[in-house]
């Protein structure tokens, strides 16, 4: 069995990248040369911490938008004769080499690496989106109002937080719930919070100039309903988008487990500001509660929030990794992190580097986030 | 104070009577129930079969009649018999929530000190190099979970340099033995306890009678041990305590990770084989876990800080 060198694996692995660097080249020198225009987004660029997350974010971003090209290999085909195979084995057939060997099964570490970022980032930046959702739309009132609604859903957001993750995972994704209507009634409820939230902000924003209202409404139903049906009942008319049931089951209990915690920072965050003058103002005026928590209270903790969003596709990226990891609810095809590390794990004495490409792509992702999000934290602290 | 703290026994209460029945509802779903039939008996037994066997079990009964006979049956202490290691489940449990709490001993003895010193260190002198270079450290190993550190802690010291083995036998408590899970669970939690006792300890850095201290000609050591750390180390406090939940999550990593045959590896073992009453004993043990740490943290917090006591 032939096999190429060291050098010319990395040699070999830059050259694959190459639409990721050029994309980082261009994003990046364009952002950093109009830095002053671009709000808080331009002062990252001003800190180091930033610049590392921002490119760390943006390398697995471009590697899954360009997954196509840079994989060598099919994730899922196997080649027998190479299981197990240290980096750098040729595949004779192709003559295309294994840059990081091959998998218990024989299939191309490298190419699985580079779709795993696919369904990591398609994933855990939806259901962190949606889990924002529906944290915003319940921690609103919840901190706005106070008295019994804060009281009660307080009391279920600890109830969730009370429970282990890993456990609440190992009831939730089973085949055994799959078959029950459980998933798809947590996906149709949690999917309404964004359309709920939509709804109310335009009606309180715009309820008073009816053909810029119904328009808008019109366009919420119109989308919100499409991607409804798309993910949650998996009929989308267009047959673009759509969830396979496995998929929305991880889907919702993603949501299920974060949304709690997103809960619990608006409603602190809510709490704080409704004391502020111009929230006061606003009250004095004669608007109504949701007008003030929406326009006037969101909009000032959106801070926090961004970065809380950073944080958190970051730690919902290493929950969907501990799925993987515990084999729930992913077929054993799929070329997810999670369960690479999962599937190769076992074989670590034999061959000490098939757990590393999925192991070390998996930390880099989740470390670039943290930075970004501590980029954010310092850059917004100083305005 | 005694008010709060029977309020927050009461909601206690009732926390656990719902999570748990939300676990018995969802153990006892009809798929979940057919999976143990046939794991119990065979795996080619047509549905009638299945059927008759959980009629003569009694699992066809109505589940809140069910869900009280196992509430009142675990107040009297019987947590039910265990369908996976064919034994009650009060002689299956204790054994294994002893080794885990071995394992979570040595991680608490080396994670906390760990966390505190390097908040200490990086706080004391905000934006200095130490303060740049530990706060990075501390967000890599926030950013690497225990399936990750732990592997690749594997791949070095087990099968590159060969120092130990990548398993972890329960109950032998030898430093060849525990070096690798507890290194993987303690590394993954210092990150964060030390970032927020850093920025405690930078709080505290900025304070008046910081400045008072250093104006009157103390030394920079002297400030920091006698007025600095008392003061930096309240807010940590909660944190610490409230790393006893996420301590359980990763217990359940670490010990698959190290096939250690813990209290996690039990948990894993019950809701793989959907043996219903040790899934509702190790849930039952990990949310007492979560909330009377949750209660301890605040009545210790209040107790530390005079300025916040409850009404």
């Amino acid at each position: 069995m032939e096999t190429i060198g060291a050098f010319a694996i990395w040699s070999g692995v830059t050259i694959q990248f190459w639409p990721v660097w050029l994309g980082l080249a261009i994003i990046m020198g364009l952002s950093y040369a109009f830095k002053h225009r671009l709000g808080l987004y331009g002062h990252l660029y001003d800190s180091g911490v930033g610049i590392a997350g921002l490119a760390l974010v943006l390398f697995w971003i471009l590697t899954a938008m360009f997954a196509d090209t840079i994989a060598p290999f099919d994730p899922i085909e196997q080649f027998g004769l190479l299981k197990r195979k240290p980096p750098g084995v040729i595949e004779s057939g192709s003559g295309i080499p294994f840059f990081f060997g091959g998998d218990n099964l024989g299939r191309d570490l490298f190419s699985r690496m580079v779709y795993g970022s696919r369904f990591v980032l398609t994933i855990a930046p939806a259901a962190t989106l949606v889990a924002f959702m529906v944290g915003i739309t319940l921690g609103l009132p919840a901190g706005y109002f106070g008295g019994r609604i804060d009281t009660v859903l307080t009391f279920l957001a600890n109830l969730v937080l009370a429970f282990p993750v890993i456990l609440l995972f190992y009831l939730l994704v089973t085949p055994g719930v799959r078959e029950t209507p459980i998933p798809t009634t947590m996906a149709a409820v949690f999917f309404m919070f964004p359309i709920i939230m939509f709804a109310t902000l335009f009606k309180t924003g715009y309820g008073s100039r009816p053909v810029l209202f119904w328009t808008l409404m019109g366009f919420t139903a119109v989308i919100g309903g499409w991607l409804y049906l798309g993910l949650v009942f998996n009929r989308d008319p267009l047959g673009i988008v759509g969830l396979d049931p496995n998929e929305l089951n991880i889907f919702a209990a993603v949501v299920f487990a974060s949304s709690p915690a997103v809960f619990r920072i608006v409603r602190g965050l809510t709490m704080d500001i409704k004391t502020r003058d111009y929230v006061a103002a606003a009250q004095t005026r004669g608007e109504g509660p949701w007008y003030i928590m929406l326009w006037e209270v969101l909009p000032n903790a959106r801070g926090p929030l961004i970065v809380d969003g950073c944080l958190r596709i970051g730690y919902t990226t290493i929950l969907l990794g501990t799925l993987g990891f515990f084999g729930l609810g992913l077929s054993p095809e799929s070329p997810d992190w999670g369960s690479m590390i999962n599937q190769t794990r076992g074989f670590i004495r034999l061959v000490p580097t098939i757990v590393l490409p999925q192991t070390i792509a998996l930390a880099s992702l989740v470390l670039g986030l943290n930075l970004l999000a501590d980029g954010l934290r310092e850059q917004s602290l100083k305005d | 104070m005694l008010m709060f703290i029977l309020r927050r026994l009461g909601v206690m209460l009732l926390t656990m009577l719902t999570l748990t029945l939300i676990v018995f509802a969802l153990v006892n779903l009809e798929p979940n129930l057919k999976k143990l039939a046939l794991e119990q008996n065979n795996n080619r037994m047509t549905q009638e079969a299945v059927d008759s066997w959980l009629e003569k079990e009694g699992y066809k009964r109505p589940l809140l009649v069910r869900y009280g006979e196992w509430l009142g049956n675990s107040l009297k202490g019987d947590f039910g018999y265990s369908t996976r290691f064919r034994k009650p489940v009060n002689e299956v449990m204790p054994e294994r929530l002893v080794y885990t709490g071995i394992l979570a001993f040595w991680v608490m003895a080396t994670m906390v000190p760990g966390a505190l010193i390097i908040g200490v260190l990086a706080g004391m002198r905000e934006g200095s190099k130490t303060d740049r270079s530990l706060s990075v450290f501390s967000i890599a190993t926030t950013a690497t979970p225990e399936y990750v550190s732990g592997i690749l802690f594997t791949v070095v010291f087990a099968a590159w340099l060969g120092w130990f083995k990548g398993v972890a036998k329960a109950g032998d408590v030898t430093f060849e033995n525990f070096a690798l899970p507890v290194m993987t669970m303690s590394i993954y939690g210092m990150g964060y306890i030390a970032r927020m006792t850093r920025a405690s300890m930078a709080e505290v850095m900025t304070s008046q009678y910081i400045r008072t201290a250093r104006l009157k000609g103390m030394s920079f050591g002297a400030i920091v041990t006698k007025h600095a750390l008392r003061n930096a180390l309240i807010a940590p406090f909660t944190v610490i305590m409230l790393q006893f939940p996420w301590l359980l999550t990763g217990v359940v990593i670490v010990e698959k990770l190290f096939n250690y045959k813990g209290f996690g590896w039990l948990l894993v073992e019950a809701a793989d084989n959907n043996d219903i009453d040790m899934v509702l004993a190790c849930s039952l043990v990990s949310v007492a876990v979560v909330i009377v740490t949750q209660l301890l943290s605040d009545i210790g917090y209040a107790f530390l800080n005079p300025r916040i006591r409850v009404q």
